[in-house]
């Protein structure tokens, strides 16, 4: 039985001390330790970007990281984007825009889409696709997905 | 999924580290970006006792430019690379490799010296490496050593590195002068493993004529693949379509039989390293505002 590691890492701004086997991955830390079950678990290959999640403020595949890799670090999921029960921007942009159907794909898209903007508020279509292409959806179509990302861009700029 | 269970360390000094592999010979293995070690873990494919994960080691996550060669620490992670302004700027090339690795997400965790030192024979930056005559720094027992990227990969995931070695540097030369390049590659959808692909460089003489070439191919062996009898028909020659197109097929001559798989068959993907090569010289020329 290999040695478990103590690690403590901040999930949406709580710090966790928890003990881990090192096989565990952070999706299933953050699912089953954590008891954050909005972390999507679709390939576990690191192929669909369900699991995405921010870490240390970039979108990685929790489904190929492991749980003792983030000790010390800051981990985002999509439990953490919404404000006293309010949706954030990106999130309402989702809702009009009709930006999921069955909702599997909609963490890691939003994730992402979290990411994007946080680092440029006004991307290129070049820009939106390239991180787009990393997340599947296989139901809503991505047309309405990119409408959503339009849709949070404006709702940003008339906030800020 | 879940792997198979293994110890782990993340050793803060890399001798450490080396230390841990060579107690551990065969059993153990680095742990760098895990973009591909990790889906190999989940799904078994790979069952080591033990990880030694290289990330805490503070002194492997640099991009320095020296004498215009671009020097890059092994665990610098992909999307650094790619948001340097300076490697954008001085090193054209190895930015246009870097986007065309998997996605972003995937670049925001995956390292330089780790996509290097898996070398998968359709991935980016070992072909890159080939084209640029980079050479890598490797630290093990017996101290340091540096591999010239034409020796370095062997074949199928399979480089010249020792068991307890550890691939802590790559030196990149810079682009010759006024150099016209390209990187291009098919893969099933943007971001995927490419089916194969092929990256360049030439440039002018006085005369208008290539003075040198340089072209790599991957995807279609073990190993990236150096056509040197398609750089060859290139050298003396003003730059055109018609060449362009000779050069795509005279490189069908220097891949030997490609891997057949669910993917592609061997003919599809030396077919697609020919059209590969045709596009980017074509590429590399517009780009270059050469007329052809
Ligand atoms: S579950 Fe992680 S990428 Fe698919
Ligand atoms: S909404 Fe169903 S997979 Fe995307």
């Amino acid at each position: 039985m290999p040695t478990p590691r103590q690690i403590s890492v901040t999930v949406n701004g709580t710090v966790y001390e928890s003990t881990v086997e090192p096989r565990l991955t952070l999706a299933d830390f953050l699912r089953h330790e954590l008891a954050l079950p909005g972390t999507h678990v679709g390939c576990e290959h690191g192929v669909c970007g369900a699991c995405t999640v921010l870490w240390n403020g970039r979108a990685v595949r929790s489904c190929i990281m492991l749980a003792v890799q983030t000790d010390g670090t800051e981990i985002t999921t999509v439990e953490g984007l919404s404000k006293d029960g309010e949706l954030n921007a990106i999130q309402q942009a989702f809702v009009e825009e009709h930006g999921l159907q069955c909702g599997f794909c909609t963490p890691g898209f939003l994730m992402t889409i979290t990411e994007m903007l946080d680092r440029n508020p006004d991307p290129s279509d070049e820009e939106i696709y390239d991180y787009l292409g990393g997340q599947i959806c296989r139901c809503t179509g991505y047309q309405s997905i990119l409408a959503a990302v339009r849709n949070a861009i404006e709702k940003k700029k008339a906030a800020s | 999924m879940k792997p198979a269970p293994f110890e782990y360390c993340a050793p803060e000094v890399l001798t450490e580290a080396v230390e841990v592999l060579e107690q551990n010979e065969g059993d153990a293995k680095v742990l760098s970006g895990g973009q591909s070690l990790m889906p190999l873990l989940n799904m078994r494919l790979a069952r080591p006792e033990v990880l030694v994960d290289l990330a805490r080691i503070p002194e492997l996550d640099y991009v320095r430019e020296d004498h215009g060669a671009l020097v890059i620490g092994a665990m610098t992670r992909q999307r650094t690379v790619e948001l340097d302004p300076m490697v954008r700027e001085k090193h054209p090339l190895v930015y246009e490799a870097t986007i065309n690795v998997a996605h972003p997400q995937n670049r925001n965790q995956g390292t330089f010296g780790g996509s290097v030192a898996h070398a998968d024979p359709s991935a980016e930056y070992p072909a890159l490496a080939v084209a640029l005559g980079a050479q890598f720094k490797a630290v093990g027992p017996d101290g340091e050593r540096t591999i010239d990227a034409e020796d370095f990969f062997v074949t199928y995931l399979t480089t010249d590195l020792e068991g307890a070695e550890i691939l802590t540097e790559v030196r990149i030369p810079a682009l010759p002068d006024g150099a016209a390049w390209a990187f291009t590659e098919v893969a099933r959808r943007h971001g995927d493993y490419a089916l194969a692909g092929a990256t360049s460089y030439f440039t002018l003489g006085a005369d208008g004529k290539c003075a040198t070439a340089r072209i790599v191919v991957f995807g279609v062996g073990g190993t990236p693949v150096r056509a040197s009898k398609a750089e060859q028909a290139m050298i003396g020659e003003a730059p055109s379509a018609a060449l362009f197109a000779s050069v795509g097929k005279a490189v069908l001559d220097d891949v030997e039989e490609p891997q057949s798989d669910v993917h592609a068959s061997a003919a599809q993907r030396r077919a697609i390293a020919g059209v590969m090569t045709e596009r980017g010289l074509a590429d590399a020329a517009r780009r270059a505002g050469i007329a052809i």
